[in-house]
């Protein structure tokens, strides 16, 4: 298993060194005029109103709650379906259950208005 | 091993086998294997969204009634050559004020989590980067840094309107991964097994025979998870300009672009893996390269259909978008992982043909179910009409009649 990760490790240094390589061979291909009016933030053609980083709406904030239920959920169904096989009818009723009381918190989340988009 | 049955599984072998006689030992010859390997596998994949480009362009200008790209080169196959001729010498415009670190890691994240998915995807019996026995939670995992360069660049760019642009991209990246992985327990439940090359060898019985259903809610999240049309909200270049990738230029914009193709090519792959059979056909497992062409094919065919919806669908809004993914594909994906699990074990193991007609009926019902409840719900409370009004046209009035009577006039007198 050690192999599964060094291929890994070795795929995910070329797959960064690769884009990189490609953008500093471009940088060095490319002009290099910096200029006052060229590197102005773009906004519509105006000039720029107020600071930069603003405030954003809380509800990406639930939404990203939400996701991260959901994907514990997930993580924690992919055991139960790879012993899927091995498993009793029991096992099943188990997942299902736990599934079941999952869907119970998408729904009060869904009354409770938390899916909204405001 | 013939060279002709099985190429890549020859030239290895052939590799290995100079590198021991020239003495080297045997942990540095698989290092240098695996190096080699890993650099042709990701240097195929960014040579191949060339391809990529040109062959969606064309088949956009063919719905669009126009030839795409025809001049550049036999059937215009160049033309993505020239154009990125032309983006490697274009000037980086690095606004001021931005996060260098942010600002500049953001591309390369991008491209980065789409090509490590190329690690573990099997392209023939032989011809794989790794068999790692959790490939799909690594696919999952790995998918999701390029979200993470999604609000790098969006943050790192010193505008607000980037910033805001980036936080919706994330909100609805986020917000489909929720089906996309919920689906995905269907195959890895068929198959046993986590493992990318176990799931394809699981399916002498093709798995969007026994999930259509599931295969479906796939597809339609992974094209939201891409951010292509109609889910293109993030980058509609007709509305915002261009999202979170305002503030780009030259090659750092090319590579957005190139991980947002090379995204959608994955996730054909994907879905070719996990519901088509992967590289499955008659006579693939004793000849490699066969699988290999099976797999090439089915993958052609999946992202032919995601060019196609590109073409041909509207755009979603962003509300649209996000009560598609929660009200509907998470609830159906969860009902769906139950019911499947529920009956498939009910079922004999042995009479495959019963198995599938039992699946795809039990998928039609819950389609049917969902279907009839979606009706209901809008029956219930059903979206105001707009009737007795007339509708704003872009027709110049009253001034048709009287033009003619001036020309009329003019021509009198």
């Amino acid at each position: 298993m050690l192999n599964d990760w060094l291929y890994i490790g070795i795929f995910a240094g070329i797959s960064i060194f690769l884009p990189a390589a490609a953008i500093t061979i471009a940088g060095i291909l490319g002009p290099r005029k910096p200029d006052l009016l060229k590197n102005s933030i773009y906004e519509c053609g105006i000039e720029t109103v107020g600071t930069t980083w603003v405030q954003f709406k809380a509800q990406y904030y639930v939404y990203t709650l939400v996701f991260l239920i959901f994907d514990v959920e997930t993580i924690l169904l992919y055991p139960w379906a790879v012993a899927y096989h091995q498993m009793l009818l029991f096992g099943v009723i188990e997942g299902v259950i736990f599934i079941l009381i999952l869907l119970g918190g998408l729904l009060y989340t869904w009354r409770k208005g938390a899916l909204e988009w405001v | 091993m013939n060279f002709l049955y099985d190429p890549v599984g020859f030239l290895a072998e052939w590799l290995r086998g100079l590198l021991s006689t020239w003495g080297i030992p045997d942990v540095w010859i698989t290092f240098m294997l695996f190096l080699v390997g890993a650099g042709l596998l990701a240097t195929g994949a960014m040579v191949l969204v060339v391809f990529l480009i040109w062959g969606e362009r064309k088949v956009i200008g063919r719905v669009q009634d126009r030839f795409g790209p025809n001049r550049v080169g036999p059937w215009g196959i160049f033309q993505t050559f020239a154009d990125l001729l032309k983006i490697f010498t274009k000037e980086y415009i690095t606004p001021t004020g931005v996060d260098i670190v942010s600002y500049n890691l953001a591309p390369i994240l991008a491209v980065a989590s789409v090509l490590m998915v190329w690690a573990v995807i099997p392209f023939s019996i032989t011809f794989y980067g790794t068999d790692f026995n959790a490939a799909v939670l690594y696919i999952m995992a790995v998918g999701s840094i390029g979200e993470v360069g999604v609000v790098m660049a969006g943050w790192g760019s010193n505008n607000k309107y980037a910033m805001l642009a980036a936080f919706r991209a994330v909100a609805q990246l986020i917000s489909y991964e929720v089906p996309m992985v919920l689906s995905l327990v269907l195959p890895v439940m068929f198959a046993g097994s986590m493992s990318l090359v176990g799931i394809v060898q699981s399916q002498p019985v093709w798995n969007i025979f026994l999930a259509p259903l599931g295969a479906i809610v796939f597809l339609i999240s992974s094209i939201a998870e891409v951010g292509r049309a109609p889910f293109d909200l993030t980058e509609s270049e007709s509305e915002l300009v261009a999202g979170f990738n305002i503030e780009y230029s030259g090659l750092k914009f090319g590579m957005f672009y190139v991980a947002d193709f090379l995204h959608a090519f994955t996730i054909s792959l994907l879905f070719a893996t996990f519901f088509l059979g992967g590289w499955q056909g008659p006579g693939a497992a004793q000849f490699p390269f066969l699988g290999f062409v099976y797999y090439v094919l089915k993958t052609g065919c999946v992202y032919f259909l995601t060019v196609l919806m590109r073409a041909a669908l509207p755009r979603f809004r962003i509300d649209q978008m996000m009560d598609l993914n929660w009200k509907f594909l998470t609830p159906l994906s969860l009902v769906l992982v139950m019911l499947s699990a529920l009956v498939y074990k009910i079922l004999p193991k042995n009479m495959v043909f019963l198995q599938v007609i039992v699946m795809v009926v039990l998928n039609v019902l819950v389609y049917v179910v969902a279907d009839w409840l979606l009706n209901y719900y809008e029956k219930r409370n059903p979206r105001p009409a707009v009737v007795n009004e007339l509708r704003p046209m872009a027709r110049f009035p009253y001034a048709v009649a009287q033009s003619s009577s001036v020309s009329k006039k003019a021509r009198e007198g």
